[in-house]
Parts: structure tokens; sequence; C-alpha cells
């Protein structure tokens, strides 16, 4: 809601909805200029990196995936890249092409869900994604059929949906077979169009005139749009293994929020999530994924914050061509699982889960039992670029009357998908300002 | 026209989401039921919110704090029908693994400022704080069995949820016993049917997720696991997980702590 007269003005929203967990807003105004803003996080904590402390490590990906039920994918496979990196393990070729096609399965079921159900509406002037089946019902069943889709893979490569059983320190318990794998191609092709589909629809929004001036971060890997790799780029020039980059990076621990506030070197905010990933491997995208792209007019590199509703429709694009890529060259891994021998030390490891890049970094001691553990989220990562966003999208917006002013600072948090569930319980953070 | 439809409203306390997904991961059957009840309040999904009182709520998470103990008792008093759904609401998450730690010593591991939050020392099911009237477990829930209780309760009648062991649906699969054939570690015995057996099924212990069965006997299985030579300290952690706050795995995972600390250290000894 929105209150206050004349000069002074306060934007404030005390449940965000469509969003993944518990936070809050706020935006101060004082004679027609944005004074502060606030996104506040009051998810309770759950203390993660306290309760992995004395466990095994092949207990991380089951226990961090209760992270979080949206992207469970990403902390099981960054929790096994870090435990990996720790014992000196490099997995077969095979498990690394099975864990991208589960992953791919994540991105369009994360994806569609942020897309149909979460932030479309917005664009429509729908409360939610029911109203918008009242005026567009094919548009949300063709969202839900995608998303449908994107569990199938899980079910079929994970065993489950929502936190998979099939996922190990290694690789997995058992390589689904050919022909189990291979029933995932109709269903692929038709989400293949449904994505290219969706370019269309939502390139055909309006979109506020927002430019954000973002530092991205993502992961890169050469010849390939990023879902996992060894590498870690900026879009001033950064390059570096994730354990290098969890070591520049600064939590810092502020009252408004049980999320921590990262900063590269605890000075430098910046952005991780599909707008840095497209800025910065936007060239390694399949021909599909660059001309629905092209499409929907959109460049190589999209700074419009809401705009990024675009770009994850043509990562769905890019999803479900990678995962029929992935099908059509997959051999199971045998044995399917990697024997990872446990011996002290420190592994890091960092994959892009749908809404960011996410780190795990693990100290073991020599029985394989977890000494510390450091999780980042991407939500932690954006947190202060998101409240940036707030600020320049509520001065943009002073004109809206009131209940539109609130919807639109809603929508500024909504752009960015944040998953408050993630991020609250963090950190072992370092520096702290006074 | 008065809209006659029974109100939903789904609420969210310490937990992952994952629970309430489940009800989005419907995808054939979403429009079908949000045509059948109004969604009167769901944060996750909709930026819509209908004053209560509500005729059924789904609550998801566990009370892990002052605020959300005296929020509990609101959801109740504007429910006809209150249902807990996952491990969180019904037994307090793997989070509850905080009830057996020193007093305040998670908060000052993950936050530099534990002054800055507030929290309490434990993480406790829904059901210790206000009265419920149906708890569906799991962690993540069995979308089939959320949509069996939306169904049940759309007519008034009792949801058929088993209450029978994982062990049961394995042997209805098909699947060959792991604990019997390999010595596998597997809590099938004792754990509540509803996933569909799925670990066994992939060559993989069941890992209890679902929570004790009706009539579970923990310190059974537990004494079969020590016998295939599994360590007190891997039993223990074992029962430690998801539902470590249900007292039937909670104190079953603590004996097994007790009696490893003696095994440890004599092995210590042993190699000393």
């Amino acid at each position: 809601m929105t209150h206050g007269s004349g000069a002074h003005r306060t934007v404030a929203v005390e449940g965000l909805s469509r969003v993944e967990g518990e936070g809050s807003l706020r935006v101060e105004v004082r004679d027609g200029v944005v004074q502060d803003v606030a996104l506040s996080i009051f998810e309770p904590p759950r203390f993660f990196e306290a309760l992995l402390e004395g466990r095994l490590a092949s207990e991380a990906p089951d226990i961090t995936a209760r992270i979080c039920g949206i992207c469970p994918v990403a902390y099981q496979m960054s929790a096994c890249a870090a435990v990996e990196d720790a014992c000196g393990i490099t997995v077969d070729e095979r498990i690394t092409a099975l864990r991208r096609l589960l992953y791919c399965g994540e991105w369009i079921q994360s994806h569609a869900l942020h897309i149909y159900l979460l932030h479309a509406p917005d664009f429509l002037g729908c409360a939610d994604a029911v109203e918008l089946a009242e005026r567009d019902r094919a548009a949300v069943e063709r969202g839900l059929a995608l998303k449908r889709t994107g569990n199938l893979i899980m079910e079929t490569v994970g065993g489950r949906a929502i936190h998979p059983v099939n996922v190990r320190v290694g690789g997995f318990y058992r390589a689904p077979t050919v022909a189990e794998v291979g029933a995932l191609v109709e269903p692929l092709r038709r989400a293949l169009d449904a994505a290219v589909a969706t370019v269309a629809w939502v390139g055909g929004f309006d979109f506020p005139d927002v430019e954000g001036d973002y530092r991205f971060v993502a992961l890169s890997s050469p010849g390939r749009y990023p879902i996992e790799s060894d590498r870690v780029a900026s879009s001033d020039g950064l390059d570096t293994s994730p354990a290098g980059f969890a070591d520049m990076v600064i939590e810092e621990h502020v009252a408004r929020s049980t999320a921590l506030h990262a900063r590269i070197g605890g000075r430098l905010d910046y952005l991780t999530g599909p707008l840095a990933r497209y800025a910065l491997n936007s060239s390694e995208l399949p021909e599909p994924a660059r001309q629905a792209a092209e499409g929907a007019g959109l460049g190589t590199i999209c700074t419009n914050p809401f705009r990024s509703i675009i770009v994850r429709a043509v990562e769905l694009v890019f999803a479900c061509h990678e995962a029929l890529r992935l099908i059509a060259a997959y051999e199971p891994p045998d044995p399917p699982a990697a024997f990872v021998q446990p011996r002290a030390g420190v592994g890091t490891g960092a994959t892009e889960a749908p809404r960011g890049l996410l780190f795990h970094r693990y100290e073991l001691d020599g029985n394989g039992l977890i000494r510390t553990a450091r999780i980042v989220p991407p939500t932690s990562q954006n947190q202060i670029t998101i409240e940036s966003d707030l600020r320049r999208v509520a001065q943009a917006a002073l004109e809206l009357p009131d209940d539109e002013l609130t919807w639109r600072c809603e929508q500024a948090v909504r752009n960015h998908d944040p998953c408050i569930s993630c991020a609250a319980h963090f950190l072992d953070v370092t520096v702290v300002r006074q | 026209m008065t809209d006659t439809r029974p109100t939903l409203a789904v609420w969210k306390f310490a937990s992952c989401d994952g629970c309430q997904l489940s009800l989005l991961d419907c995808e054939d059957e979403l429009l079908a039921i949000t045509g059948a009840v109004t969604i009167a309040h769901f944060t996750e999904m909709s930026r819509a919110h209908v004053e209560g009182p509500y005729d059924v709520s789904l609550v998801e998470g566990s009370i892990t704090t002052e605020a959300d103990a005296e929020r509990i008792r609101e959801v109740r008093r504007s429910s006809r029908r209150l249902i807990t759904i996952g491990a969180c609401a019904t037994a307090g998450g793997i989070q509850a693994l905080r009830n057996f730690a020193e007093d305040g010593a998670y908060a000052s591991t993950v936050y530099p400022h534990p002054e800055f939050v507030s929290s309490l020392d434990t993480s406790t099911p829904i059901s210790g704080h206000v009265a419920v009237d149906l708890e569906l477990q799991g962690c993540p829930i069995d979308r089939r069995q959320l949509l069996e209780v939306i169904a049940a309760e759309l007519v008034g009648r009792r949801p058929v949820i088993p209450g029978y062991t994982v062990c049961q649906q394995c042997k209805g699969r098909g699947t060959v016993c792991l604990l019997v054939s390999k010595g596998t570690a597997c809590l099938g015995p004792v754990t509540r049917a509803g996933c569909g057996a799925l670990c066994p099924s992939i060559g993989r212990g069941c890992y209890g997720c679902f929570g004790p069965s009706e009539g579970a006997n923990p310190e059974a299985l537990a004494g079969r696991l020590l016998s295939e030579g599994m360590a007190p300290v891997d039993a223990s952690r074992l029962f430690a997980t998801f539902y470590v706050g249900n007292p039937v795995f909670g104190n079953q995972a603590t004996a097994l702590a007790a009696s490893s600390e003696t095994g440890l250290n004599e092995q210590e000894e042993e190699s000393t």
C-alpha cells in the first residue's frame, strides 16, 4: 500500500507475493526524490550451514536440496561439485551430460513457473495466473504444459520433481535407460515449440523504460551456454575459478534481513541470473534460441530488468533444445557414479540455478565429515542490486497513482525471480560494516 | 451471483516452498482446482488476498520464531479446517536438528550478528502450537496425495492416505529387498508409504523422507542395521534428517548417537 500526502510518500508492501519465500519492501520518497529503499527478508532462518557441520559430505546433496523446493537440483549439483572438488574427483563426461539434462529439467520447470504463474500476470494487469487464465486460458495451459515437461525430465532422471532422489556425490544411483530418456523426446519437441511461442508472447508485452547499470557475473564455458562450469566471469573482466570467486565475495549482515548481502571485495555489488548469463554468453546460444531472441528484439545484452522475462523465455528455448541434444547423444554412464574416496580438504562448486549463480564451499576432514560449510545463493548476491533497481524503478514511476506505483515496485523485485527461502539462512560472513 | 465455492488459503512458515509448490505442480489439475475453490490467500501464487475466515487452510513450514508462534494462532482462528503439509509442518523439518544443539549455537555459526536474528532455539511442528485437523506427510509431500486430500475436503470425507510402510509398497512394486539381498541400509521397514517406494527402485536405501509409519519399530531396525556392520554413528545420522523432530525417529537417533560415543572412543583407543 502507499500512503502519505504532499511531499512525503511511502510505498510499503508487507508481504511480497509471487516470489518464493517471505519478504517485504519499503520505499521512502521526499520532495519527489526517492530517499530510501529496503527489501527486507523476514523469512525465518533455518541455519543450514550450522546443521551441516559434522554431517557426512555424502549427505550434502540431499540436505541442501531442502533449502529450496523450486531449485533443489541447483543445490544438489553445487554440493556435488564442491565435495568432488574437495576430494579431487573429476567425473566421467557421460555423468556430466546426464547432470546437465537433469538441470535442463529444472530450468524449464522453474522458468515456466516464473514466466507464466509469477511474472506475466504483472504485465497483463492480473492478480495471478487464475485471473490470467480467465482471459487467456490457452496461454496458461501452454505454460503449465512446459512446466510439466520440465518436471517430467526431473522425474525421469532424478526420480522425483521436488527433491530428486537419484543424485549422489560422484553421479547417480541408477542411470536411466536409453528408452526411458528417449521417451522425453516427443514432449520436448512440443515444449520447444511452446518455448518459441513463449518468446513471441512475452516479447509483445509493454515494458517500462528503465535501464539498469549492472555488473554482471555468470559462469562461462566456451562453446556452451553455461549451466555448470569451472570458470566465473564478469562484465568488467573478471575470469576466475569458483574457489577464487568465493574468496572475493564478502557477505554483510544487516539488521533488516536474514539474508546476507554479498559484494565482490566487500565493495562491488553485482547481478547474477538470466540477464547476466545472457549478457556474457549470448553468443553461445544455439540457433533457435538466437533467432527467437532476435525476433523479440533482444540485442546481445539486455539491461532493462522488466525484459528479463524475454531472456528467461529465450533460456527456455535453449534448455529444451539442449535437452534434446543431450538425449540424442545419450549413453548411460557405467558405472552411474564415480567412486569418491574421502580426504581432508576444501572444495568449491558453482552452478547456475535458474535465478543465478549458486556456490557451495565445504571444508572436509579425512573421514568425509563436513567441518565447515558456506552456501551463497543467488538472492543474497542480487539483493543489493534489486534494491538499486527498486530505487530506479520507483523514481521513474513517481507520477503513477499510489496503487500502480506499489504494483510497479513489486514488479521491480519480481523481475529478478528472488528466492527468499534460499536467501535466508546463510551466511558465514567475514566483514560487517559498523 | 454470490461465489459459493469454498475458500482455500495457503500459509508458509519455516520451509523450502516445496510442499506448496506441489500444488502448482498439479499442472493438469490446477485450473480445475482453481475452478472448484476460491484461492483466498496464497502469496506464492497471487497478490490478491481475501480476508478470512477460510474453509480450508494448508500450512507449510515449522515454527521457529515468536512471531510465527503468534501468526499460526491467528491462522487457526481464521480457519475452519487446518491441514499441515510436509515434514516441516508436521515434525519440524531438517531445521529441527537445532533442537539437539546447544542453545544459540546455530545462530552464531551462521550470522555475525546473532542479535539481529530473532529466532527460537527450537523448530517445532504446527501441532505443538494449535489443533491440527489433518497431517499430510512427506519431504516433499506427494502431489497425488495432496490432490486426494483436496478432493476429500471438497466432499467432506476422510482422505485415503496409507499409514503402512515403504516396505509394503516395495513388495507391491516387486522390488527386490535391498536390506536382505545386499545389506543396504534402508529405512523402508519403518517409513510411511506415499512416495511410491522410489529409492529402493533405483538401488538406494530409503532415507525416511515420509517419516515414521504407523506402529514403526525403529529399535528393531537399528539392531538389524548394526548387525549388518553399520557404525552406530552412521545409523544415528540416518534417523536424524528430515523427521528428526518426530520422536519416533529422533529418539532412535539420540539412542544410537549415545551408543556411538562409546563405540568411537573404543575405536580411537584401539588405533592409538
